[in-house]
């Protein structure tokens, strides 16, 4: 048997790879790879609340989670792709216009 | 055997996870993240949410990360064409905040590495991880939220076609 | 009794002669100006006459009414009235400074004709007449203290009259500032009468004050001394009488009403209304009468070789108004009012005098510049000769009776009386001295001036009626205080008694008769020989005074020079402060408070510039921020 304890280890755990991700690379595309995998870890501590708890309620949740992760990744990456046409590059330090 | 089983998993996640973010090639990054994701099914199944593991491995690691590498492969990015870091501090910064960050988790959690109960695994309770019982909550106790979710996916498509339209 | 409702009229006449000059006087013309002007201060005295006779129709112990003209401040403890209190003390006081006044007034017309600022020159004058006036007629410290700052007002209008010239507007200007010094004293005494006696109103005090004083007690003695600071500084006695030599640069009419007669004369009355206290105060009464023995001869002193005619006369007035505050100090209260009244008769009537000499030499104040105007200007010859038999204390004269008053009750004074007797003796030796020798020098000898060139001629008649009012007066005035030893029953003593029934605990009465007798002997005796050393000197042997200023140079320098008093002030006191205040522009404001206000500009200039190094426009930074205040967030949610 699993302790809750470890579950929970574990997504905080990827969480903070996720930000560490999204705080350290330039490649947009990576970031929003991060950025998917704090959702991810978020899941993750959501089921195993669920089946701590007994309660299906973590795992719609959980549904409802991933149907907006793909949306946000479909309209993100969309995004980079125009900025990708216009400046030919996706670095995102590339994009700095509201500099002081 | 579970807990075997779930510490393997877990070293696989954490680790590729650590891959994903440090590869240069954003390719092999995204291979690494199918491989988290995965791993992350395996762990639902582990917990006895088979219907959203399922949808894991389906919506996530087939649908959205074949998005990602059909970005990927449409940009045409090559192997690390960014210069050197200009802020190094960033970094540092980086790695102490989310130390920290991960610190706090925990502490909220106030259990730490050690106790808090066990999580019944695959053998018991099967129904509740079984899309019979997902669904029933999905569309009696939590209709309203799904039906927005069904708008923002239009909401998500429309603005898609919408931003990349070259011209009007 | 309805009379006494009217009492209000008496300053209100002046205070409408101030408006209707001041704002009517300039397009009206001087004719306007000149019945307006006195004609106030004349209706204004006969008032004041019916009043003074209605109140002898009262009997002796009620003679003490109260009139409220309105309310004036009304607050949960604190109130005062805009009244007036009658009693025989605020009586005399309303005679001499109405009936004085409006002769002065008269004599004006003569005096300023030529001048430009005639209109405005009255109606500064009617002004001073209603603060004056209700300053004695207060029945109130509030609304004396109006009074009082009001005359001080006026003093600095009137000696900065000709605010053209620098000396005149600097000598207003020390004039003020010095008064303000006693003020001081003053506010601080009448906020400590209404600390602790819950009043400010006069009956009120004086009934409070034997039960709520401790008797020779700091708080009283406190009250006392503040409020004689007050009184030192606008009666011009040591230390604050500075400011008064320099007035004489006002017109010499002003000299005479304010600072003869009237207004330094506040300081006397007020000791005087407040004899209740100053009882309860015996270290005050000693203090009191010591510096008004020492400034009577310290003024007398510097008199003896002064060469302008007004300086002289000014110096006589500080040394006289010593007299006045050593009688009230050792308790003879009544002797100083006298003394103050003659006083005002002859000292008006010599500043008049001095007036019509300088108004006929056309300007020149210089007694060495005088001499032979007997045959020139008999009747003021005739004026002057008796004021200045007057003022030594040569009997028959008003001012012997008074004089002698005051070194009679000095003398029989019970701690320092032969001792402040001894000084007031030869302070008035000196007295006849100098005023015989000015006398002479005006009159007799050579004649030190171009007669072609000046021709020296009478007063007009609105300057002379005046002058013969007021010398008939320095002859008469004196008998209604003849004392008992001389046969008369010292009517005077004998009105003002009820207000001083407290304060004449202090004075001796149990010395003899011939006591009596040798010290009036002794009075008359010096008051001739200051005369004959006078006449020596400056008649009969006019080189004696070279060779004694030659063998006596330092000394005669020194009194020349006042003492150098005026040099010590400005360095101890007015330089330091000059200098305090060079600091606190210079310094403080300049450097400190404008400083602050172009800081924290400057501070705002450089935070914007700090702050908008956060706006670099990397998302890594952004991000950074995010997460930064999660877990700021965190931690205080978690560990709090």
């Amino acid at each position: 048997m699993v302790p809750l304890a470890y579950y929970l280890t574990l997504s905080a755990l990827l969480f903070a790879i996720g930000v560490v991700g999204v705080l350290i690379n330039r490649n947009a595309i990576v970031i929003f790879m991060s950025i998917e995998i704090m959702l991810n870890a978020v899941n993750l501590s959501l089921i195993a609340f669920s089946q701590f708890m007994g309660s299906p309620a973590g795992q719609v949740i959980v549904f409802l989670v991933m149907a907006v992760a793909a949306a946000e990744a479909a309209v993100g990456l969309a995004i980079i792709v125009v900025i990708h046409r216009t400046r030919e590059s996706i670095n995102v330090d590339d994009v700095n216009l509201m500099k002081w | 055997m579970t807990l075997a089983i779930f510490l393997a998993l877990a070293t696989v996640s954490v680790i590729s996870a650590i891959l994903v973010i440090s590869q240069k090639n954003s390719v092999i990054s995204a291979l690494y993240l199918v491989v988290t994701l995965a791993s992350q099914a395996v762990l639902y199944f582990l917990l006895g949410a088979t219907f959203i593991g399922v949808l894991q491995i389906i919506v996530y690691a087939g649908a959205i990360m074949v998005l990602f590498l059909f970005v990927i492969m449409l940009l045409n990015l090559k192997r690390d064409e960014f210069g050197p870091d200009k802020k190094k501090g960033q970094r540092v910064l980086a790695f102490l905040l989310t130390l920290f960050l991960a610190i706090e988790i925990l502490a909220a959690l106030k259990i730490g590495l050690s106790g808090g109960q066990a999580v019944t695994g695959v053998s018991a309770k099967l129904s509740i991880g079984s899309p019979v019982e997902v669904a029933r909550s999905l569309f009696i106790d939590y209709l309203y939220p799904f039906e927005i979710v069904s708008i923002l996916l239009l909401v998500a498509i429309l603005g898609v076609i919408v931003l990349v339209k070259k011209r009007f | 009794m309805t009379s006494f409702d009217y009492i209000f009229l008496v300053p209100l006449l002046p205070f409408l002669g101030f408006l209707l000059n001041g704002l009517l006087g300039k397009r009206l013309g001087k004719p306007f100006v000149s019945w307006i002007g006195p004609g106030t201060v004349g209706l204004s005295f006969a008032v004041a006459a019916k009043l003074f006779f209605d109140l002898l129709s009262l009997p002796e112990a009620s003679r003490s009414i109260e009139v409220i003209f309105f309310p004036w401040v009304w607050s949960a403890e604190f109130q005062t009235n805009i009244a007036f209190l009658l009693d025989p003390l605020s009586a005399v006081m309303m005679l001499v400074v109405t009936g004085v006044g409006f002769l002065i007034h008269v004599y004006s017309i003569g005096y300023m004709h030529e001048d430009s600022g005639y209109y405005r020159y009255f109606s500064f004058l009617n002004l001073f007449e209603f603060s004056m006036l209700v300053l004695v007629m207060a029945d109130n410290f509030l609304f004396m203290f109006l009074g009082w700052e009001g005359v001080g007002l006026c003093s600095y209008l009137l000696i900065g009259f000709w605010f053209d010239r620098q000396s005149a507007a600097d000598a207003g200007k020390k004039a003020f500032i010095v008064n303000r010094v006693g003020d001081f004293g003053f506010l601080l005494a009448m906020t400590l009468i209404f600390w602790t006696a819950g009043s400010l109103n006069f009956t009120e005090v004086f009934e409070r004050a034997p039960q709520f004083y401790l008797a020779g007690g700091g708080t009283v003695t406190a009250i006392t001394l503040l409020l004689f600071l007050g009184a030192t500084g606008k009666s011009a006695q040591i230390p604050l009488y500075v400011w008064l030599p320099d007035a004489m640069e006002g017109p010499t009419p002003v000299s005479a009403l304010i600072h003869a007669a009237t207004m330094v004369t506040a300081g006397v009355y007020m000791v005087a209304r407040c004899n209740v206290l100053y009882s309860l105060a015996p270290v005050s009464l000693e203090v009191v009468a010591v510096i008004g023995a020492v400034t009577a001869i310290f003024a007398a002193s510097i008199g003896l070789v002064q060469n302008d005619i007004k300086r002289v006369l000014a110096y006589s007035t500080i040394s006289q108004i010593g007299y006045m505050f050593l009688a009230c100090g050792v308790g003879a209260f009544a002797a100083g009012i006298f003394h103050l009244m003659t006083h005002a008769y002859f000292k008006a009537l010599l500043f008049l005098g001095s007036g019509a000499v300088i108004h006929a030499l056309a300007g020149v104040q210089d007694l060495r510049k005088m001499g032979g105007l007997k045959k020139y200007l008999p009747v003021t010859f005739a004026v002057f000769l008796v004021g200045t038999l007057a003022i030594s204390g040569i009997p028959l004269f008003s001012g012997f009776f008074s004089k002698d008053e005051i070194l009679w009750k000095a003398f029989s004074s019970e701690k320092m009386g032969p001792y402040l007797w001894s000084i007031g003796f030869l302070a008035a030796g000196m007295t006849a001295f100098y005023m015989f020798r000015l006398f002479f020098l005006i009159f007799y000898g050579k004649s030190q001036f171009d007669i072609h060139q000046h021709h020296p001629h009478e007063a007009t008649n609105s300057m002379k009626i005046p002058l013969i009012i007021l010398a008939i007066l320095s002859i008469i005035g004196g008998y209604i205080g003849l004392p008992k030893s001389l046969g008369g029953n010292n009517a005077f003593e004998h009105f003002l008694a009820p207000v001083f029934e407290h304060g004449d605990t202090m004075a001796a009465t149990g010395h003899a008769l011939s006591t009596e007798y040798t010290v009036m002997a002794l009075s008359i005796a010096i008051a001739f020989l200051g005369l004959f050393v006078a006449w020596r000197f400056y008649v009969k042997n006019p080189a004696l005074p070279e060779r004694l200023k030659q063998r006596f140079s330092t000394g005669y320098r020194a009194l020349l020079n006042k003492y150098y008093v005026d040099e010590f002030y400005g360095s101890t006191v007015v330089k330091p402060f000059i200098n305090l205040a060079l600091w606190f522009w210079q310094f403080f404001d300049v450097k400190i408070v404008d400083g602050l206000a172009n800081g924290s500009a400057f501070f705002v200039g450089w935070s914007s510039q700090v702050f908008r190094k956060f706006q670099t426009g990397y998302f890594r930074n952004y991000a950074l921020g995010f997460s930064l205040g999660v877990i700021i967030l965190l931690a205080v949610i978690i560990f709090s």
